[in-house]
C-alpha cells in the first residue's frame, strides 16, 4: 500500500517561506496568487497491513514524529491500495 | 562535578562546550554517544550546538528519538541538570522536556552574530550568578531559533517565570529590532517548571574566553557549578 502524507504549518502559525514564495510569484506578475503555504510531502509503502490497520497506524506515526503537533498539521491519502 | 556532553551525527559544538568544561573550569567533564544508554553518573548533561541528523525532518527531531536521549528523559524526570544549547535547545523541544517549538528565523536568514541578552530569572542552577536585568553579550548561530508556542503555553510560561533569557538591546530593553529571529516573548532561554531543564540558543561555550571577544558565557557555566557544588 502507498500512502502519501502531506504536513504543513497551522494555520495559525506564520509561514514566512510561504509569503516569500507569494511575494516571488507577484513579482513574476501572478498577482491572483493570493496565498501560498509550504509543508513536506511524504510517501510511505506499507507492507501486510489492511486499510483498518494504516488509518491507525498512519496518524500515530504522523503526530508522532513526522509533524510536530505545536506548530503542523497534517492529512494523508492511500495512493495505491496494497 | 562530572559534566557529560553528548555527541549526535552532526554535533559541532561538542568539542568546544567539552574544552570549556575541562580546560577553562577544570571540571570532569565526558563525551556521551547518543547510541549508549549508560549516562555514567554524571551530574549534568550537556547537550551541545550543532545539526544533529543534518536538521533532517526537523532541527532536532531526530536527535530525540536517539536511545541515550531516552536516558536523558529519565534523568530530567528524576530532577538532573540538562542544558540545550542551540540544536541541544531545538531536541529538548522535540523531546518535550521544554514547551514549544522553533519556527525559522523571522527573516528567513541563518543568524550568525552577537546579541544582547537579559537575564529575566535568576532563580535558577543556570543563572544564579547573574544579576537580575543584567545584560549578556553572547553570539548565536541558527536558522531555526524563532521561539513558538501556542497562546496557553506563553502564558504558564510566563507565570512561571520560565523565560530566564530575553533578546534586549546593550540597555536590556526589549525590541522587536533587538528581538532578531521573531522569538515569541523575545525567548532565547527558557526553564522547564521544574527548574532543572534550560535550553537556549546563544552560545555561552562561545564566550568564555577573553580572546573570543567576550566572556559573558561564563555565568551560565559558574552557574551550574556553583549550583553542583
Amino acid at each position: 500500500m502507498k500512502v502519501r502524507i502531506l504536513v504543513s504549518l497551522k494555520d495559525s502559525v506564520l509561514d514566512p517561506q510561504g509569503q516569500t514564495v507569494r511575494n516571488a510569484l507577484h513579482t513574476l506578475g501572478y498577482e491572483s496568487i493570493k496565498d501560498v503555504r509550504q509543508g513536506k510531502v511524504f510517501e510511505i509503502e506499507l507492507e501486510g497491513v489492511s486499510q483498518e490497520e494504516a488509518a491507525k497506524v498512519i496518524p500515530e506515526i504522523s503526530d508522532k514524529v513526522l509533524a510536530n503537533p505545536i506548530i503542523e498539521k497534517f492529512s494523508w491519502q492511500i495512493l495505491e491500495k496494497g | 562535578m562530572k559534566f557529560g556532553v553528548v555527541i549526535f551525527p552532526g554535533s559541532n559544538c561538542d568539542h568546544d562546550t567539552f574544552y570549556v568544561l575541562r580546560d577553562i573550569f577544570k571540571q570532569d567533564a565526558i563525551f556521551l554517544w547518543h547510541k549508549e544508554h549508560d549516562l555514567k553518573n554524571v551530574d549534568c548533561i550537556i547537550l551541545p550546538g550543532g545539526f544533529s541528523y543534518g536538521d533532517y525532518l526537523r532541527s532536532g527531531s531526530i536527535a530525540a528519538f536517539s536511545p541515550l536521549m531516552q536516558e536523558v528523559k529519565e534523568f530530567a524526570f528524576k530532577g538532573g541538570l540538562v542544558l540545550g544549547i542551540c540544536n541541544g535547545f531545538q531536541v529538548l523541544l522535540e523531546l518535550g522536556l521544554l514547551p514549544g517549538a522553533m519556527l525559522r528565523n523571522k527573516n528567513l536568514k541563518f543568524l550568525c552574530q552577537y546579541v544582547h541578552l537579559r537575564v529575566d530569572n535568576t532563580d535558577t542552577p543556570f543563572t544564579s550568578t547573574a544579576k537580575k536585568g543584567q545584560v549578556l553579550r553572547i553570539p548565536i548561530a541558527h536558522y531555526d531559533g524563532n521561539y513558538y508556542s501556542s497562546p496557553e503555553t506563553i502564558q504558564e510560561v510566563k507565570k512561571n517565570n520560565q523565560t530566564v533569557l530575553r533578546y534586549s538591546d546593550a540597555r536590556g530593553r526589549l525590541s522587536d529590532e533587538a528581538n532578531v529571529n521573531g522569538s515569541l516573548e523575545c525567548i532565547a532561554g527558557l526553564i522547564n517548571k521544574s527548574g532543572n531543564v534550560m535550553g537556549m540558543m546563544p552560545h555561552p561555550e562561545r564566550a568564555s574566553e577573553a580572546l573570543l571577544g567576550s566572556e559573558d558565557g561564563r555565568i551560565i557555566f559558574e552557574s551550574l557549578i556553583k549550583s553542583l557544588g
